[in-house]
């Protein structure tokens, strides 16, 4: 037989969701069991944010990761990770565009499963990331393109440290007040296309507003990268987060 | 060992990275070989009787060993016996892949001893075994749940390639069990044969040629939705 791991005996803990006033004096209620927290940090010695996009076919993912990359790639040692169902196409695009080394993109094959591979299964995707990090060390910042999925897909947080979650002002009307963990739970919402909604009859403040209410604190951003091809806000908000990670590790 | 935890590692959601493998399916399908309940069938019986058994004879055979050298001669004899470089490489990642799942779910030694028998990650199947090991699964665990993961994966494929019932697909893999079952038992035999004579040569080395054949050729299509 093989060696066996020893292991602890665990104490099991049961709380209720709620169990902070309980009708019967003599038990003392349990603390509830602590949630992970939404946006969890990475672990404290890697110095690389990584940084998930995800969002419907068509909201302009890979555009949005086009113009991070132009536009980080002065400031920031940078990689990228597409997700890819059919093809390398997106992968194809950022190379295309001739301010990334073929070196710093990588695809994954996701077989029919675009957010299987970045949700329940990340094997691949970790197996991208980490090599890249590897052969590239160091890196500030890592990209992981998700393909296009619905608005249930939602990156792992083994996967990234936070996400950003992209959505068609034109084609979402509905999207932001149907919500789903994407709209709902990503690090940030970005609402593309916005030079479209006036075509297809969208009024951006409802998308605004439902976005709010689902969101709560988390932020909403509003972009049209045909107005402004650098998305300055987006990248605003990773610079954000590099130098936050910087501080955090005495490295500002 | 426990039941649970045999049922765990053979799971298709185990985080292992399968799901983006159709193990030759999705060529066969794309070549019209392969477009109903009944030809997939035929696919995964050949599957069986060739890629499955050597596959639980290396996953036996690494369940069997605890000797680092051992394993290293196992590697390379299940590599020469991948004729499709590509299918080497997946071969290899998938390995990695589980690897990684396994550290994180049955932390033990035994798994740290395939760890880097090869820069790019030990086989699947001889990090399979040593995954059985480190979950406390018996060997002929080992065995059936290679033979397993041969046939899901394209079964799994063949249902989101062909949009076939899955219900018809499952009884496919149904009338497939008990061939499974034996081959998984041979598996076992051969691999404490090659164990007994300290030759892991012994090992089949059964093939699929035109899988061999089609896998070279898929890895180069421009539209394809699995990595094999």
């Amino acid at each position: 037989m093989p060696p066996k791991t020893p292991s602890t005996p665990g104490k099991t803990v049961r709380a209720k969701a709620s169990a902070t006033a309980s009708p019967i004096a003599s038990v003392t209620p349990l603390k509830p069991l602590a949630q992970p927290e939404p946006s969890a940090g990475p672990p404290p010695n890697r110095i690389c944010v990584r940084i998930g996009v995800g969002g419907p076919v068509g909201a302009g993912k890979t555009s949005l990761v086009a113009a991070i990359c132009r536009v980080l790639r002065a400031e920031y040692s940078l990689a990228v990770v597409t997700n890819e169902p059919q093809t390398r196409e997106d992968a194809d695009f950022l190379l295309g565009e001739g301010f990334l080394d073929p070196a710093h993109v990588r695809a994954v094959q996701t077989g029919c499963s675009p957010q299987t591979a970045i949700r329940e299964d990340i094997a691949a995707n970790l197996d991208a990331v980490e090599a890249l990090e590897e052969s590239l060390d160091p890196l500030d910042l890592l990209v992981v393109e998700s393909g296009g999925g619905d608005l249930t897909a939602l990156f792992s947080r083994g996967l990234v440290d936070r996400q950003i979650f992209v959505f068609d002002a034109a084609a979402g009307a509905r999207a932001a007040r149907k919500g789903g963990p994407g709209v709902d739970r990503a690090d940030l919402l970005v609402v593309n296309k916005t030079d479209l909604a006036p075509l297809a009859g969208v009024d951006l403040e409802d998308l605004r507003r439902d976005a709010g209410a689902r969101r709560e604190s988390r932020p909403t951003l509003f972009t049209s990268l045909t107005e402004h091809p650098d998305a300055p806000a987006v990248a605003d908000w990773i610079r954000g987060l590099i130098e936050e990670r910087r501080t955090l590790l005495g490295r500002g | 060992m426990t039941r649970s935890a045999l049922l765990l590692l053979a799971d298709s959601r185990f985080p292992a990275g399968a799901h983006a493998y159709s193990g030759g399916l999705e060529s066969a399908a794309a070549a019209g070989r392969v477009h109903d309940a009944a030809t997939v069938y035929e696919f995964l019986l050949g599957r069986v009787h060739t890629g499955a058994l050597v596959c639980a004879s290396f996953a036996a055979a690494s369940w069997l060993c605890t000797d680092r050298e051992a394993l290293a001669e196992l590697d390379h004899e299940y590599d020469v016996r991948l004729l499709s470089p590509t299918l080497r490489g997946h071969s290899r990642r998938l390995g990695r892949h589980l690897q990684r799942a396994v550290a994180a779910t049955w932390p033990s030694p035994r798994l740290e001893l395939v760890r880097g028998l090869d820069p790019a990650g030990a086989h699947h199947p001889v990090v399979l075994g040593a995954a059985c090991a480190a979950a406390e699964l018996t060997v002929d665990d080992a065995a059936t749940c290679a033979v397993h993961a041969t046939l899901a994966a394209p079964a799994n494929a063949a249902t989101k390639l062909l949009g076939l019932d899955p219900n018809e697909v499952s009884a496919v893999l149904a009338r497939l069990a008990p061939t499974a079952d034996r081959i998984a038992a041979r598996a076992v035999s051969l691999a404490r044969m090659a164990r007994l004579r300290s030759d892991p040569g012994m090992l089949p080395a059964l093939g699929s040629p035109l899988l061999d054949l089609t896998a070279e050729d898929h890895a180069g299509w421009e539209v394809r939705l699995f990595a094999s």
